[in-house]
C-alpha cells in the first residue's frame, strides 16, 4: 500500500515563471514528512506536481522525474487521473462537495473507480469515517449535508474522503491553517494514526506543527523575489529543529529569518 | 502620521466636532428618500397596471357567451361576443415547451464548452457571437424563420412522418411548415443566447477548489463536470432556464410571422395551426374593438398568470435543496 515517494531533478513553472528548481529528495513509506519554508517558496508547488495538480493550473509545467516505487508519476503515458487515484490529496481550506451528503462526499472517489454494492459501499464509507476519527460525530446524520459541519469536522471529512479509495500516498496541503486549535489537534492525532497505513506529505506554516506531526522534515527556500524556490535540506525533524547542517535552516526555525 | 492618529483622541473627548465634520448624512438621507421613493413609485405603478388590466377583464369576460377557459373560438367582432383562450394556452405553453427541450441543453453544452472545455483564445469570441444573437431583433428571427426556416423544415417534417407519424403528435399533412413545432425551434434559437449567457456565468462562478477537490479525487474532466459544476450551477441554470421561458412565453412578432394561426388544436405538432397569447394579441388588436380589446386584454392577464405559476415553480424547486446548493458553504 503505502509506497516510497523518489523525487530527482524536479523543476516546476507557472508558463515563464519557473517556481521551484531542481529539486531531489526521497519520501520513506509509512512516515510523515513536513515542508516547512517562507511563502512563496513553492513548497505548496511542490507537494501539487507530487499528484500532477499543479499542470492542472493554466501554464502548469513540470519537468524531472517523480517516482512511486518504480513508476515514474510523469512517465510518457502514464495518465494524470489515474495518479490522482493512488496519490490522495487534502487542501488547505475544508472543501467538501456542497451539493453532497456526509456519505455522498466520502462515497464520491468510490462512486469514480466503478460500481459498487451498496451495502459495500457502506462499509467503506464507515471505516473511512472511522479511520478520520469523524464517525461517532455524524453516524446518525450521514445524509445531512456535509457543509453543514464544523470546519474541524469538514477538514476530516475530507481526509475520510482521500482515504476512502486506499491511496498509497496522501498529500496535505496546510491542512490545519483553517482551523482552531482544538480542531487541529484533532487533525495532528489523526496524522499519527494513518501513518500507520500512508505515506504522509505535509506542508504547514506552523513549525511546531512540523515538530509535532513529522519523522522527516524539509526545509525549502527562495532567494529574493521572483526567484525560484529550492530544496535546502532534508533530514530527520529531529535534527532539523535541533541541530540542522545549513545555517538559513537554523535562521528560519529560530525566527532570525530575513 | 500626524493626523491619522489625532481624530481618534478628538473623537474621544468632542464627539459633536466628528459629527459636523462628517459629510455622508446629508447624502444617506437623499439617498435614502430616492431609494425608498422609487421602490415606493414602482409597487404603485404595478398595482395601477394591474388594476386597470383586472378591471378591463373583468368587463370582457362578464360579456362573454362562451366559457372563457375552454372555448376553441374567438369572436370578438359581433355581439354577443364568444372567445375562449383554451386554444392560446395551449399554443403558448406547448411550443415555449419545445423551445425549452431544444434550447436549454444545448445552451449548457455551449456554457459549458467556453466555461471550462474551449482554450481561453476561443472561448471569449464564443461568448461574444451567442451574446451578439441576443441583440438581433425578434421580427428578423420572424422574417428568417418565415423565409428560410419554414420552407427548410418541410423536409425534416416528412422524414419525421415517415419514422414518429404513428405517434399522432409528429404527423405531417404536407403543406407550409408553419407549425408550433416550426415556433419552437426558432423561440429555442433565440432564447439560447440568455440561457447560456446566465449558465456560464453561474459555471464560471464555481469556486476552484471544488473543483480541485474533484481532481484531486481522480476525476476526469466530465466526472469534475457531473461532480462539482453541475450540481453547483443547478440553480442557475433553472433560473437562466426562466428567464429563457420568460422571453419564449411572451415573443410575439416572430411568433405571429412565421406561424399559421387557427383556432383549433391540432394533435401533430407540425401541422400547420394555433396560436399564442401574444401572437393573437398582436395579430387582433389594431381591428378590435373596445370590447374586442377588453377580451385581448383579458387573454394578456392569463399569459401573465401562466408566468407567475412557472416562476412560482422553479423558486420552489430552487428553494427546496437549497441547504444543498453551495451557498450555505
Amino acid at each position: 500500500m503505502a509506497k516510497r515517494i523518489d523525487v530527482s531533478g524536479l523543476t516546476a513553472y507557472y508558463g515563464s515563471h519557473k517556481a521551484i528548481e531542481d529539486i531531489s529528495m526521497t519520501v520513506e513509506p509509512r512516515s510523515v514528512t513536513a515542508f516547512i519554508g517562507p511563502s512563496g517558496c513553492g513548497k505548496s508547488t511542490f507537494l501539487r506536481t507530487l499528484n500532477r495538480m499543479h499542470e492542472v493550473t493554466p501554464g502548469g509545467r513540470v519537468e524531472g522525474k517523480v517516482m512511486l516505487d518504480d513508476e515514474n508519476l510523469y512517465g510518457s503515458g502514464v495518465d494524470p487521473v489515474s495518479v490522482r487515484r493512488t496519490v490522495g490529496m487534502v487542501f488547505q481550506r475544508p472543501n467538501p462537495f456542497p451539493t453532497m451528503s456526509i456519505f455522498e462526499n466520502v462515497a464520491a472517489g468510490l462512486k469514480l473507480n466503478g460500481s459498487y454494492k451498496k451495502n459495500e459501499l457502506e462499509g467503506v464509507v464507515e471505516k473511512s469515517l472511522k479511520g478520520a476519527n469523524l464517525w461517532n460525530e455524524v453516524k446518525d446524520r450521514l445524509n445531512k449535508p456535509g457543509a453543514g459541519l464544523s470546519g474541524g469536522q469538514q477538514q476530516r471529512l475530507c481526509i475520510a474522503r482521500a482515504i476512502a479509495v486506499e491511496p498509497d500516498v496522501l498529500l496535505m496541503d496546510e491542512p490545519c491553517s483553517a482551523l482552531d486549535p482544538i480542531s487541529t489537534l484533532a487533525i495532528e492525532d489523526l496524522i499519527g494514526e494513518l501513518k500507520e497505513r500512508f505515506t504522509i506529505v505535509i506542508v504547514t506554516h506552523n513549525m511546531q506543527q512540523a515538530a509535532r506531526v513529522s519523522d522527516r522534515t524539509a526545509f525549502f527556500n527562495l532567494a529574493g523575489v521572483g526567484q525560484p524556490g529550492k530544496l535546502i535540506e532534508i533530514d530527520e525533524t529531529e535534527r532539523i529543529f535541533s541541530n540542522p547542517s545549513v545555517q538559513a535552516t537554523e535562521d528560519y526555525i529560530s525566527g532570525r529569518f530575513g | 502620521m500626524k493626523t491619522d492618529i489625532e481624530p481618534t483622541s478628538s473623537a474621544a473627548e468632542s464627539p459633536s466636532k466628528v459629527r459636523t465634520r462628517s459629510t455622508g448624512r446629508a447624502g444617506d438621507k437623499i439617498f435614502l428618500g430616492l431609494s425608498r421613493g422609487s421602490g415606493i413609485a414602482l409597487l404603485v405603478i404595478m398595482a395601477a397596471i394591474a388594476a386597470f388590466l383586472t378591471y378591463r377583464a373583468a368587463i370582457a369576460i362578464s360579456k362573454d357567451e362562451a366559457n372563457f377557459l375552454t372555448t376553441f373560438e374567438w369572436n370578438t367582432g359581433s355581439s354577443p361576443m364568444r372567445f375562449g383562450i383554451a386554444v392560446l394556452a395551449y399554443g403558448t405553453v406547448v411550443s415555449s415547451i419545445i423551445a425549452m427541450l431544444i434550447a436549454v441543453p444545448i445552451a449548457v453544452g455551449i456554457a459549458l464548452f467556453i466555461s471550462h472545455y474551449a482554450p481561453r483564445r476561443l472561448a471569449a469570441p464564443v461568448a461574444y457571437v451567442i451574446d451578439l444573437l441576443a441583440a438581433v431583433p425578434s421580427i428578423v428571427y420572424g422574417l428568417w424563420g418565415a423565409l428560410f426556416l419554414v420552407p427548410h423544415l418541410t423536409g425534416l417534417y416528412t422524414w419525421f412522418d415517415d419514422y414518429l407519424g404513428w405517434t399522432g403528435i409528429l404527423s405531417y399533412q404536407g403543406g407550409a411548415a408553419r407549425s408550433l413545432f416550426t415556433v419552437g425551434i426558432l423561440l429555442a434559437i433565440m432564447i439560447l443566447p440568455i440561457v447560456t449567457s446566465v449558465s456560464r456565468e453561474v459555471f464560471r462562478q464555481v469556486p476552484k477548489m471544488h473543483e480541485e477537490a474533484a481532481l484531486a479525487l481522480g476525476a476526469t474532466r466530465w466526472e469534475v463536470i457531473r461532480m462539482a459544476v453541475l450540481p453547483f450551477g443547478r440553480s442557475g441554470i433553472i433560473s437562466a432556464s426562466m428567464l429563457g421561458l420568460g422571453r419564449a412565453l411572451g415573443e410575439t412578432m416572430a411568433v405571429a410571422t412565421v406561424l399559421s394561426p387557427n383556432f383549433l388544436i391540432e394533435t401533430s405538432l407540425l401541422d400547420p395551426g394555433g396560436g399564442t397569447f401574444a401572437q393573437n394579441i398582436a395579430s387582433r388588436f389594431k381591428e378590435a374593438g373596445n370590447d374586442g380589446r377588453d377580451a385581448l386584454i383579458a387573454s394578456g392577464l392569463v399569459l401573465f398568470v401562466i408566468t407567475l405559476l412557472v416562476n412560482g415553480a422553479a423558486r420552489m424547486i430552487i428553494a427546496r435543496r437549497k441547504e444543498y446548493s453551495g451557498t450555505a458553504a
